[in-house]
C-alpha cells in the first residue's frame, strides 16, 4: 500500500504529440499536454472533438498513430490497458448487466490478486490463499461501497439500481483498485438535471479526497467550469486553450473558445476600426484600449453581464429594440436586436428592473470597456498586451 | 377496424394457427397413442385416440427390454454433450473476434462464416467420411462428434448478440484486467444467455435426432445414437410389432420435448434478439 502510495504520489500525466485518424479522418491532430499529478483537468469540446478518443487513446484502449504518453513518468504506450494503472468511468456506466453490485467492483481486484488457478470456480476456492486474498477483496469492496453510500446494494444487480446509484458503482468499481489515474467519459451525461448538480458535487468532493490525478471529458461548459483545477478547450482534433476555468472565461484565446464558455453564450457583434482606439458597432462608437488599423474589421464579443442599462445613448453605449425579457429568478435576461446583427444582443440586468421593460421599446446598453474582447478575422483574440491575456503554449509539430 | 371486422379476423387467424398447428402435432398424437394400444387395435378400422384396452406397460417395458434404449439413450446424451460444449468452446471466441475484435479480413471471415451456413450438410458428408476414414475413428464417438464441432450457424448467432453488446463494457473489462478469453467466458458469454440456449436447443435437437451421419459412420450397437436405435429396432426386433416401436420412439423424443418446453421463453428471445432491437 506504502508503495502505491508514492507511486500515485508522482502520477501526472504527459501526452506528447499525439494524432490519430479512423479511415484517413483525421480525429485528433498533434496534441500536447502537461496534466500535473493530482490535477482535475477537464476536456471541453462539442460532440465529434475527438476528446473522448484522446481519453481513450490515454486509457489504452485505442492506439495512436504518433506520439507518446507518460504516466508518472513512465511511457505507457506500449502497454496494454490493465498495465497502465488508469481507471475509467463510463459514459454508460459498462457495469456487467450479469454480475452484483459487489462482484462488479471486486472484478478488477480479482483479476489482479489472484492467478488464474484461484479464478476458477470449484478448484480455485481449494487452493492455498485464494480464501484469504478473497476475504480481503471483499473487505475492501465493503470499505469502497460505505465510503461512496452503496454498501446496502451490493447484493443488488445492476438493472435493479437507478442512474444515480449505478453511477455511484461504476465510480466505486474504478475506485477499488486504487488507480494513478482517473478517466472519466461524460460520467453525468446521462442522470437527470438535479442528480448531475448532486453527482457533480461528489465526484468533486471524491478528487479531494483521493488527490490523484482526474481527467473528466465533457461536452457540459458547467461541469468543465464547476469542477477543474484547469480546461483543456478542444476543437476539430487541436487543443484551442489551455487555463483554470477563471482565465478561460476572462480570456479566451479563441473566438471559438468564447462562444463555448458561458451561459448565455456571449453576445458577438461585427465592428469597423474607425480611427484610433475608436470602434464603429451596431450604429454606435466604442472606445477601446486596442491600437487597429483604420478600417480593419473586427469582432466584438461581449458577455451579456458586461452589459447594463443606460438612460440615453452615447459613447460605449449600444440602442435596440427589445425584443423579449427572460426572468430565470436571479437575474433578468434582455434580449435586444440591434442594427447589424441578426442575433438579439442577451445582457444581464438586475431583477429589480424587470418592471421597466416592455416588448418593443427602445432600449439603451452601455458597454462596460474593460470587459469587451476582441477577435480579429480570423478568430484569434485581439491581445491588449496586458496580463489578462492567457500565455498558450504552443506545441507546434 | 371495427369490432365486428376484429372478432373476424381474430377467428380467422386462429383458424390458420390451430389447422398448421394440427398438421405439426397429428403424427406426434399419433404416435403416443399407438404405444398404449395392443396389436389388435392398431389397425382396427375404428378411429379411436384412447385404446379400449391399455397395453402401455407390455409397449413400454417391451421397448426398454428388448433393445438396449437405454444405452442409445446414453450415447445421444453423450454425443450432444460433447458436441454442444465442443461448439460452444470454439464459436464463442470466433464470434467474439468477428464482433469486437478489429483485424483485417474480419469481414472476408465473416464471408467464409456465412458461406458455410449455406451448405448443407450431406454436402460435405463423403470428404468428412474419407477424413473419417484416414482417422480412423469409424465406430467411436468421436466419429460422431467430431464433423461439428465448428458451427457456422452457432459462430452466426454468438456473433449477432455479442454485436448488441455495448462496446463500453469490452473496455471495461479490459481496464479491469480480463484478457481477451477471460472477457469471453465471463462477460460476453453470461450476458449472452439466450442466444447460448436458443443455440443449445437446436444443437442438441439436431443431433439427436440425426440419423443420417451416424447410419454412415456406426456399425456397433454400443455407439449407436437414439434415432439410429430406433431405426435397427424397426428392422430386427420389432418387424410389424408397432406398438413397442412406437413406445421406443416417444421415449426418444420425450426429453427433447420437455427441455423444449421448459427453455421456451429463453429460445424465442435468443433467435429474435438482434432483430427487433
Amino acid at each position: 500500500m506504502a508503495t502505491q502510495m508514492m507511486r500515485n504520489a508522482l502520477a501526472g500525466v504527459s501526452i506528447h504529440g499525439i494524432s490519430k485518424s479512423f479511415d484517413s479522418a483525421p480525429i485528433l491532430n498533434g496534441i500536447s499536454l502537461d496534466i500535473r499529478d493530482g490535477e482535475f483537468l477537464t476536456l471541453l469540446g462539442p460532440s465529434g472533438c475527438g476528446k473522448s478518443t484522446l481519453l481513450r487513446i490515454i486509457a489504452g484502449l485505442e492506439q495512436q498513430d504518433c506520439g507518446t504518453i507518460e504516466v508518472a513518468g513512465v511511457k505507457v504506450d506500449r502497454l496494454r490497458p490493465k498495465q497502465r494503472d488508469v481507471a475509467m468511468v463510463f459514459q454508460s456506466y459498462a457495469l456487467y448487466p450479469h454480475m452484483t453490485v459487489s462482484e462488479n467492483m471486486a472484478l478488477p481486484l480479482k483479476m489482479r490478486r489472484l492467478s488464474a488457478w484461484q479464478r476458477l470456480p470449484v478448484i480455485g476456492a481449494l487452493l492455498p490463499k485464494t480464501c484469504a486474498v478473497s476475504a480481503e477483496i471483499k473487505t475492501e469492496v465493503v470499505r469502497t461501497a460505505k465510503a461512496l453510500g452503496i454498501d446496502h446494494l451490493l447484493a443488488h444487480k445492476p438493472g435493479q439500481l437507478s442512474g444515480g446509484q449505478r453511477q455511484r458503482v461504476a465510480v466505486g468499481r474504478a475506485m477499488v483498485r486504487h488507480p494513478a489515474v482517473f478517466l472519466m467519459d461524460e460520467p453525468l451525461s446521462n442522470l437527470d438535471a438535479k442528480l448531475r448538480v448532486q453527482m457533480r458535487g461528489e465526484i468533486k468532493e471524491l478528487h479531494r479526497r483521493l488527490g490523484v490525478t482526474f481527467i473528466y471529458v465533457t461536452h457540459d461548459q458547467t461541469e468543465a467550469m464547476t469542477m477543474s483545477d484547469r480546461i483543456a478547450v478542444m476543437l476539430n482534433g487541436q487543443l484551442a486553450q489551455v487555463a483554470s476555468p477563471r482565465q478561460i472565461y476572462a480570456c479566451p484565446a479563441d473566438r471559438r473558445v468564447a462562444e463555448l464558455i458561458g451561459s448565455p453564450k456571449i453576445n458577438l457583434l461585427e465592428a469597423t476600426a474607425r480611427s484610433e482606439g475608436l470602434l464603429t458597432v451596431a450604429g454606435s462608437a466604442l472606445a477601446v484600449d486596442n491600437k487597429l488599423d483604420s478600417g480593419s474589421s473586427v469582432t466584438l464579443g461581449i458577455r451579456p453581464e458586461s452589459l447594463q442599462p443606460a438612460e440615453w445613448a452615447g459613447l460605449n453605449t449600444l440602442t435596440g429594440r427589445l425584443r423579449y425579457v427572460e426572468h430565470v429568478g436571479a437575474d433578468l435576461f434582455a434580449h435586444v436586436d440591434v442594427p447589424g446583427s441578426s442575433e438579439p444582443l442577451v445582457a444581464r440586468l438586475p431583477v429589480e428592473l424587470a418592471s421597466n421593460f416592455q416588448s418593443d421599446q427602445i432600449v439603451h446598453l452601455q458597454i462596460r470597456r474593460e470587459q469587451v474582447l476582441l477577435f480579429s478575422a480570423d478568430g484569434r483574440r485581439v491581445s491588449e498586451g496586458d496580463a489578462r491575456v492567457t500565455p498558450l503554449r504552443s506545441y507546434a509539430q | 377496424m371495427t369490432l365486428p371486422m376484429k372478432i373476424l379476423a381474430g377467428a380467422v387467424r386462429h383458424a390458420i394457427l390451430l389447422t398448421t398447428g394440427s398438421l405439426v402435432l397429428a403424427p406426434f398424437v399419433w404416435m403416443v397413442s399407438l404405444s398404449l394400444k395392443p396389436p389388435a387395435e392398431l389397425f382396427s378400422s375404428s378411429f379411436t385416440l384412447l385404446p379400449q384396452h391399455w397395453f402401455a406397460v407390455e409397449n413400454y417395458a417391451r421397448a426398454l427390454t428388448e433393445a438396449p434404449l437405454p444405452r442409445y439413450m446414453l450415447n445421444g446424451v453423450i454425443v450432444c454433450a460433447a458436441i454442444l460444449l465442443l461448439q460452444i468452446m470454439i464459436c464463442a471466441p470466433a464470434a467474439y473476434a468477428l464482433a469486437k475484435v478489429r483485424f483485417a479480413g474480419r469481414q472476408v471471415m465473416f464471408g467464409f462464416v456465412l458461406i458455410g451456413l449455406l451448405i448443407p450438410h450431406q454436402v460435405l458428408a463423403l470428404p468428412l467420411f474419407i477424413l473419417c476414414y484416414g482417422l480412423g475413428i469409424f465406430n467411436t464417438y468421436a466419429a460422431l462428434i467430431f464433423p461439428f464441432v465448428v458451427s457456422p450457424f452457432g459462430i452466426f448467432l454468438f456473433r449477432q448478440f455479442f454485436m448488441s453488446i455495448p462496446d463500453d463494457i469490452v473496455h471495461a473489462a479490459r481496464l479491469d484486467g480480463l484478457s481477451e478469453l477471460s472477457i469471453v467466458w465471463r462477460i460476453m458469454l453470461p450476458m449472452s444467455l439466450p442466444a447460448v440456449l436458443a443455440f443449445s436447443i437446436v444443437s442438441v435437437v439436431s443431433h439427436w435426432n440425426d440419423l443420417f451421419w451416424p447410419l454412415l459412420v456406426v456399425r456397433s450397437q454400443e455407439f449407436m445414437p437414439p434415432s439410429l436405435g430406433i431405426v435397427t429396432f424397426a428392422n430386427a426386433e420389432a418387424g410389424n410389432d408397432y406398438g413397442p416401436l412406437m413406445a421406443g420412439a416417444t421415449v426418444v423424443v420425450a426429453p427433447l420435448v420437455i427441455s423444449f418446453l421448459a427453455a421456451q421463453r429463453w429460445f424465442i428471445e435468443g433467435l429474435t434478439a438482434g432483430s427487433i432491437k
